[in-house]
């Protein structure tokens, strides 16, 4: 099997299917954990039960979620080597040491804290239990400001030199972690967590609320989840507008993909809605199109000349279809997500949030919608950075291992098969988890079983748990 | 002049033993697992170390991301040479990570988690010894390549560090539920803990007497005079910890012999040091020779001479809080 395969390709390919996998988790744990110690906050502040029955309700939702996350992102730290050991060898020096601290600053503080915030309530008291949270919701956020400003020096390099055996050197660290790219990459992606957060919790409210309007936990989660996604999604897409304009400046060609621009327009550049870009025939079939306004946003002037892909030699081209769909793909949820806060605005403002049926109906919709939009937004800019790793500098195709494409196509395979089978039965326990409505005395994570089947007294467990 | 290269090797070097040191005895709890088929014994079990798994696995995190970055040569040409003992390490782990959360969610499946958790542990192990044994053995490279086929890891050699390695973990697992549980269940964690001491001692005659004949560096490094005044020690300590845990074990107490089997890891580890320094590839790249740019390692001495020392701090703490023993229908779950 795989005989006459590229092993380049397959290796992209695991690559792509590890990677879609594993951000999912991540995406959902970074916005679940500030979400988590906002409900612990307000417990503390308020005294509120239902504060700390939603927070139980989450965490036990977390717990799965994060132990999915941490296993799909093991395999991610060592695929690096696996699969593209090219790669490694030569911006180890560079990404490695960003990488490194990624573990050191992040991910032992989450884990080392986990525990506690799971399983050490009763143990440790409120304020430490507190404490614990915050480690481990701020431990999500340094994780992304290490890994995207990895990801951000791959697609604009900065501060960078080359050494005598091929491998790229940081001659000025501050360069190669702020690079030009990374402060517009981190907002966008953290802003993504939080909305595609805030619509998991909101569909799960509205969820609740079409069955029971009066449920206490259902009604402040869906409320919540609306202010966030009501405020953040404008903001969010003021900074991908801004993340955009960044990227025309530093990666001109995947801007070109994304608007599906083969040809440059001298007196202004259509804004290409729909259509079949034909990466071969170097056109867009069936376009369907507003003239002049791809200038006027991406120059702010309706007739600013746009260079198009016919100023890039072929051999740098993005494949331009895929970079196309995926942009238009998350963009169109952005606008459905800004519509879905502004309806929800509007149902507040006449006193129909927790009435109306039509809101909870689409806000469950739209659950998945931030999940979508995360993928699609890294499949339009990994897409769109193609033909190469390390942007302008070192080809894909010179980053890969020295591998056979059957033993790469064969742990493909392998991948695809436990992925399928351990994520989905996760989801399936997600879901099984929401589908439960928040109750009083909400317990946290995974009681144990014999006070579990009772199914109640959880109080006194807890106090049992204590020593 | 102090060389960066040898502090960070012994950096990587303490990495990988915390890990072994950690995990070490989570992954030994798996592959016990189905010596305990009872639900109750098997929650306990869990419950030990549900707390603190998480922070246990992000060592072998820090030894993939370090490497790279300390060593990129080295894990440039490791991973590729490792290729399917490491692929099947990671699927091992996936499986057992996510039994963890997984076994309580359902009562229909559990038992299949239950061997998810017990087969992926014994993979992982397994492919962590194999891959240990392959690179003792030697790799092979060419210019900054593996240039090896892709079933060279797998040799007498590798299988049997491969079985030495799960004997050890079950016996830091067995020793950790002597130390974390009571009844019944320790009772029969001290029965097995006295099977797998043999074993284990077993397993490390074997391997110390089959190292030296797989290259010359090895035997001249541990028997050529003067080097033996130096190595001699190793085996020495080893006998006198073997000693003091036979003691422990019959003696009944709960919380030597977890240690002591620990201690026999350390010195175990420092014999694997003391034959494959100064290479990281074993006869064909060193440590000097793969070292990332001095810039690269300053940059992260900084963060890891202040932010382990906190790390330690913190894991320790975790452990503390969830000290003594658990007992059936009252673990943190």
């Amino acid at each position: 099997m795989f005989e006459g395969w590229d092993a380049v390709v397959l290796a992209r390919a695991q690559f792509a299917f590890t990677m879609s996998f594993h951000i999912v988790f991540p995406a959902f744990s970074i916005g679940l954990a500030s979400y988590l110690a906002v409900l612990e906050a307000l417990w503390l502040i308020t005294k509120r039960e239902v504060f700390i029955n939603l927070f139980n309700y989450w965490l036990k939702i977390f717990a799965v979620a994060f132990g999915m996350g941490v296993v799909s992102g093991i395999v991610m730290s060592y695929q690096f080597g696996t699969n593209w050991s090219s790669f490694a060898d030569k911006t180890g020096p560079v990404i490695g040491p960003m990488m490194a601290y990624e573990v050191l600053t992040a991910f032992f503080l989450e884990a080392g804290f986990l525990g506690v915030m799971l399983f050490g309530l009763s143990r440790v008291g409120p304020r430490l239990h507190f404490l614990a949270t915050m480690m481990v919701a701020i431990g999500t956020l340094i994780s992304a400001f290490w890994i995207l400003s990895a990801n951000s020096w791959m697609q604009t390099p900065a501060g960078q030199a080359v050494n005598a055996d091929g491998q790229f050197v940081a001659a000025d660290w501050l360069k190669v972690i702020f690079n030009p790219s990374f402060p517009y990459r981190l907002v966008h992606m953290v802003l993504a967590a939080y909305l595609t957060t805030s619509l998991v919790v909101g569909a799960v409210g509205a969820w609740h609320l079409l069955r029971d309007q009066h449920l206490a936990g259902a009604r402040v989660m869906f409320s919540m989840a609306m202010w966030m996604a009501t405020l953040v999604a404008p903001i969010q897409i003021l900074a991908g507008d801004q993340h955009g304009l960044n990227t025309l400046e530093h990666q001109p060609a995947k801007v070109m993909a994304m608007e599906g621009h083969f040809q440059s327009h001298k007196d202004g550049a259509p804004l290409i809605l729909f259509g079949w870009p034909d990466q071969k025939d170097a056109k867009v079939k069936y376009a369907i199109e507003v003239p002049k306004l791809s200038s006027l946003i991406l120059k702010h002037s309706l007739d600013a000349p746009l260079a198009g892909l016919d100023t890039v030699p072929r051999e740098n081209w993005p494949p331009v279809p895929i970079t196309f769909w995926a942009f238009r793909i998350m963009v169109g949820l952005g606008f459905l997500i800004m519509g879905l806060g502004l309806f929800s605005l509007l149902m507040r403002w006449r006193g129909m949030l927790y009435q109306s049926s039509l809101l909870h109906r689409f806000a469950v919709t739209m659950g998945p919608a931030g999940f979508i939009a995360v993928l699609a937004g890294w499949i339009t800019t990994e897409t769109g950075r193609q033909p190469f790793t390390v942007y302008g500098l070192l080809r894909t195709a010179d980053s890969a291992s020295p591998l056979a494409a059957p033993a790469v196509g064969s742990s493909l395979i392998a991948f695809i098969i436990v992925y399928f089978v351990v994520f989905i039965a996760g989801v399936i326990y997600i879901l099984r988890l929401m589908a439960q409505p928040p109750h009083p005395g909400e317990q946290g994570p995974a009681t144990n079983i014999p006070a579990r089947a009772a199914g109640i007294t959880p109080a006194a467990g807890a106090v049992e748990g204590a020593r | 002049m102090i060389d960066l290269t040898i502090i960070w090797a012994f950096i990587i070097a303490f990495a990988v033993f915390v890990y072994v040191v950690m995990d070490g005895f989570d992954l030994g709890l798996g592959i016990l697992f189905p010596l305990f088929p009872q639900k109750a014994d098997r929650d306990v079990i869990m419950n030990t170390v549900a707390p603190v798994w998480d922070g246990n696995e992000t060592w072998l995190v820090l030894g993939g991301g370090g490497m790279m970055a300390a060593f990129p040569l080295a894990y440039a040409v490791l991973m590729p040479a490792l290729y399917t003992p490491m692929i099947a390490m990671l699927l091992g782990l996936v499986f057992r990570g996510v039994a963890f959360e997984f076994r309580w969610r359902t009562q229909k499946a559990r038992n299949k988690w239950d061997l998810a958790f017990a087969g992926g542990s014994l993979v992982a192990t397994l492919a962590q010894g194999i891959a240990l044994g392959a690179i003792l053995q030697g790799i092979h490279v060419e210019g900054r390549h593996y240039a090896g086929g892709w079933w060279d890891w797998l040799t007498p050699f590798s299988v049997l560090t491969g079985i030495a390695l799960v004997i050890g973990y079950a016996l830091l697992g067995a020793t950790w539920l002597v130390m974390k549980t009571e009844g019944g269940l320790r009772d029969r964690a001290y029965h097995l803990s006295w099977i797998l001491l043999i074993a284990m001692l077993c397993a490390i005659g074997a391997v110390s007497i089959a190292t030296p004949f797989l290259a010359v560096q090895y035997t001249q490094r541990w028997f050529a005079w003067p080097n033996i005044i130096l190595t001699a020690p190793v085996p020495i300590a080893v006998a006198a910890v073997t000693a003091l845990l036979l003691r422990a074990l019959g003696s009944k107490n709960d919380h030597q012999p977890f240690f002591l089997t620990l201690a026999l890891f350390a010195l175990s580890y420092a014999g694997l040091g003391i034959s494959m320094y100064p290479y990281i590839v074993p006869q064909s790249i060193t440590i000097w020779q793969a070292a990332a740019p001095a810039n690269s390692q300053i940059f992260m001495l900084f963060g890891v001479s202040i932010l382990v020392p906190l790390i330690l701090g913190y894991t320790a703490w975790a452990y503390w809080v969830f000290r003594g023993k658990v007992r059936p229908g009252h673990g943190y779950h």
